[in-house]
């Protein structure tokens, strides 16, 4: 996996690539326009950050305070110590009920842990319900964003693989007839499912309750009108009071696509007369990072997608070029916590603008995790080719001689050789730019010429 | 010159001393018009900044070390570069021994216009620049060192570079559509993303030249290199500066 | 070990250091709450409409099957309320009450005791939720702590109708749930 490599076969496709930073960047923009409508954004941001960093140094206080709530409310609560057993709790309750077909809201977390191909392999349809997640399981993809996860894909694309799989006309590219499309197929695979999965937004310990929120109402429909409801959530997802989610749900939905809220925001706190309602508390290398001290905080996100909005590498290299569940900055920086090796450049793959910090509603500091990761990295791979002339460059700059003469070497052999390979960097450098025009003579010269006589 | 000014250390990023001198003559000239006692030492290298971003800022302990000794001395330290001056600040690693003087230097190291409007308390400088310009914010100098209020934050706004600039006659700065997004330089990113750097510059430069931009103005000469390295080879129309290079030569 | 007890003990064993739980404070709200709500709903593309409008437009339009749970509308119902909420699919109007409304983002408080199904304001074609004029708050901070300690098994804001933008980021109204939001405001 090798990040410049897959930004470099997506920047190919100009128009397209185009199309996709100016497109996240319109959402990045809305999401200006509403934070500037609320006074007290700034300090909103820092209760939320508070509120979560308070929440992770009390997590198994608060787990076990939501386990005990949760249960007396009538719900199931499961543990799961990685996605395997994630997913091994979800074939149980299934095989109980003889269940062959499930419906699924947008999670994450059931990506991360690849639920569904592990129930395809048990021959059960699953149908992911939110239309943007339907349009991708239909092609077979992955998300490519967390909050729009066909934000990859043009209309057109939507109208072919409709056209092939809900029998729209073809060519028919407007959003609203293939929508309707959409809903009408979802609504009969709504009305037969006998089990719905969510993910979960917040967990509150206080009262042993969930929050889901959607946009569409695709969740809602699935729960209310199934018999059993699975939610599933990573074990950072708490909050202590039920009162924090005034801060919370101001936040997320501004932060995400720039409206005040979403248009659903379901608490769930014990099931309905005759029903079942499951809580799937999962692990799967969170507390490794909730050891890893400087890299904790990561575990603070509410999963709101402004990072990925904002920032200029995501929209010039698309979702799919990190090559993780959770792309963008902050996947940059849960990744390599996952596997150092096989997301190594993604730390990398920043220009350490800072700009995914300022947007975070939680605060994290995104880009001096990243900077912070680039120093793990560089440790774990050792001496490698840039490490070395990293260390020869530190020679350099530690001796003024040795920083004069190479420096006047350098600017010499610029004039003669400009694909030099003295400095072998610049070889890319030159690609697309030119190299700056020589002066005469460096300022340290004409110091001495001038001020220092 | 009056004898009780604080004597201000000059530090020049390596690459400013080797490709721009201009830039850091007219830092150094600024300065003593504005009546500054300004020496620049000349054993002075690298901050150590381009080790630490790649990952290893580990390394870079003999280069701050050196940098901590030529510059301890000083009562400020002043460069005409927000993002050296945040790596002096913020990144570069701690040595035991001289944690006294590092710490000294990481509190008085400023930016080149910080300094001049936040310890000279200077407002603005007069004269006259007839020329449109845009505003090109360096992000480390922008959300590091916070020298402007950036677009992501619900805060006043504010830029120092530009306050300085305010009373300019003749002057038009132009609003641009991406106010404060990142040029695509970013160190060895550079290079090691070549292509999303090259593309990000063409794009920031697209973003000036749309709105008939004739200068560029920026405050970090890595961010201008980049970019004027890719204006070059593309033929753009737009020229561009360091803000030093237009306050020197505007300043009486 | 349970995974139960594995979890709990990878936290217990870092030993962290408890940061402190911020209180929440109050903050500014619009100085026109009526006047606020409004713009939100228009935000979330749903309409205020008064008691006359929707009286009129059901007149006009003739929904075959509508349920209301609302005394103010209560002779609207030409249903009964089903067993199962799968018999709701084809219901056109719902009319509900909400207990009270934020300003800032139109979001509207319902929990169990407003809804005789949970699924029916999701599963209906069109929904009309009513509030009274008292009950709008200024902000989600507010909204909790009139929600308070209520103990329901299900609650919900509900801001706006069912909407998508994820075909090319334009906005779709009608994606799964009620194709349309009007609020009745008393
Ligand atoms: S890191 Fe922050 S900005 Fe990024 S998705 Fe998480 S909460 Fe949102």
């Amino acid at each position: 996996m090798s990040h410049p490599e897959n930004a470099t076969v997506f920047l190919k496709d100009k128009e397209r690539a185009k199309w996709h930073d100016d497109t996240l960047w319109i959402v990045r923009q809305k999401r200006d326009v509403t934070i500037h409508q609320i006074p007290e954004w700034e300090k909103l941001r820092e209760l939320a950050s508070q509120i979560k960093d308070h929440t992770l140094s009390k997590l198994d206080f608060y787990l076990e305070e939501l386990e005990k709530n949760a249960t007396a409310n009538g719900i199931k609560v499961h543990w799961a110590e990685n996605a395997e057993e994630h997913n091994k709790i979800i074939g149980k309750i299934l095989d109980e009920k003889n269940c062959k077909a499930i419906v699924k809201s947008k999670s994450i977390l059931t990506e991360e842990c690849h639920l569904n191909p592990f129930l395809e392999e048990k021959g059960i349809e699953v149908v992911d319900t939110d239309l943007g997640e339907r349009i991708i399981q239909f092609l077979k993809q992955p998300p490519s964003h967390i909050v729009m996860p066909a934000i990859h894909l043009k209309k057109s694309d939507i109208s072919d693989i409709f056209h092939e799989k809900l029998h729209t006309e073809k060519g028919n590219v407007d959003p609203v007839y293939l929508t309707h499309a959409a809903r009408l197929h979802l609504r009969e695979k709504f009305l037969q499912a006998k089990v719905a999965i969510t993910g979960v937004n917040f967990a509150i310990a206080e009262t042993g309750e969930f929050v889901v929120c959607t946009n569409e109402g695709n969740a809602d429909m699935g729960v209310h009108l199934a018999d059993t409801h699975i939610a599933c959530m990573g074990i950072e997802k708490l909050i202590p009071r039920r009162k924090d989610l005034g801060v919370f749900l101001r936040l997320l939905a501004r932060s995400a696509t720039g409206q005040s809220i979403t248009n659903y925001n379901s608490h769930f706190r014990s099931p309905s007369p005759g029903k079942e309602l499951h809580l799937i508390l999962v692990n799967n290398g969170r507390t490794k990072q909730l050891a890893r001290e400087k890299f904790r905080n990561s575990l603070k996100c509410i999963r709101c997608g402004a990072c990925m909005n904002t920032c200029p590498i995501y929209r010039r290299s698309g979702g799919f070029s990190y090559g993780s569940t959770v792309p963008g900055p902050i996947g940059s920086i849960l990744s390599p916590g996952i596997d150092l090796k096989k997301y190594s450049t993604l730390p990398f793959a920043s220009t350490l603008c800072g700009s995914c910090t300022d947007v975070c509603p939680v605060k994290i500091n995104i880009h001096e995790q990243l900077y912070e990761w680039r120093q793990e990295i560089t440790k774990a791979q050792g001496a490698s080719l840039k490490g070395l002339s990293m260390k020869l460059a530190n020679g350099i700059f530690k001796s003024p001689l040795a920083y004069k003469v190479s420096g006047k070497l350098m600017r010499a052999s610029l004039k003669t050789l400009p694909d030099s390979i003295i400095y072998n960097p610049l070889n890319a450098w030159g690609k697309g730019r030119n190299l700056p025009n020589l002066p005469e003579e460096s300022f340290k010269d004409w110091y001495k010429k001038n001020r220092n006589k | 010159m009056k004898k009780d000014v604080p004597h201000i250390g000059l530090f020049i990023p390596c690459y400013i001393d080797q490709f721009y001198p201009n830039v850091a003559i007219a830092t150094l000239e600024l300065l003593e018009k504005l009546g500054c006692k300004v020496t620049y030492p000349l054993g002075q290298t690298c901050c150590g900044q381009p080790m630490s971003n790649a990952g290893f800022e580990a390394d870079s302990e003999g280069t701050t070390s050196k940098f901590i000794s030529d510059f301890a001395k000083f009562d400020y330290i002043v460069a005409p570069s927000g993002s050296c001056v945040l790596h002096v600040k913020e990144h570069s690693p701690k040595v035991d021994k001289l944690k006294k003087n590092q710490e000294h230097v990481q509190s008085n190291i400023y930016e080149l216009s910080e300094f001049i409007t936040d310890v000279l308390k200077v407002d603005s400088i007069k004269g006259s620049f007839p020329h449109k310009i845009g505003f090109h914010a360096s992000c480390h100098g922008l959300r590091g060192l916070r020298l402007a209020s950036d677009s992501e934050r619900n805060e006043p706004p504010f830029n120092k570079t530009l306050q300085l600039m305010k009373d300019l006659e003749g002057l038009e700065v132009v609003e641009l559509t991406r106010k404060d997004e990142c040029c695509g330089f970013g160190g060895t990113f550079a290079v090691s993303e070549e292509a999303i750097s090259v593309q990000m510059g063409k794009d920031r430069i697209a973003d000036h030249v749309d709105k008939g931009v004739e200068i560029i103005v920026g405050g970090d000469m890595s961010c201008i290199m980049h970019m004027q390295g890719i204006a070059t080879r593309d033929k753009d129309n737009v020229q561009l500066m360091h803000f030093a290079e237009i306050l020197n030569q505007v300043i009486s | 070990m349970s995974s139960k007890a594995s979890i709990l003990a990878a936290i217990k064993g870092l030993n962290m250091k408890e940061k402190p739980l911020p209180e929440i404070p109050d903050f500014d709200v619009a100085p026109d709450l009526i006047e606020a709500y409004t713009h939100s709903l228009n935000g979330n593309k749903g309409t205020v409409v008064s008691k006359e409008e929707l009286e009129q437009l059901i007149a006009e339009t003739g929904f075959p099957k509508i349920y209301s749970s609302s005394p103010s509308f209560a002779t609207f119902t030409n249903c009964e309320l089903p067993q199962h909420p799968a018999d709701f699919a084809d219901l056109d109007l719902a009319i509900i009450e909400g207990q009270f409304a934020s300003a800032e983002n139109a979001a509207i408080w319902l929990d169990e005791s407003n809804l005789d199904l949970r699924a029916i304001p999701f599963i209906t074609a069109h929904l009309v939720i009513v509030i009274k004029k008292e009950n709008i708050v200024g902000n989600m901070h507010e909204a909790y702590k009139r929600i308070g300690a209520t103990k329901s098994g299900f609650g919900v804001f509900i801001a706006g109708p069912s909407k998508t933008a994820d075909i090319e980021q334009s906005l779709v109204v009608g994606a799964h749930g009620a194709m349309s939001l009007r609020v009745v405001i008393l």
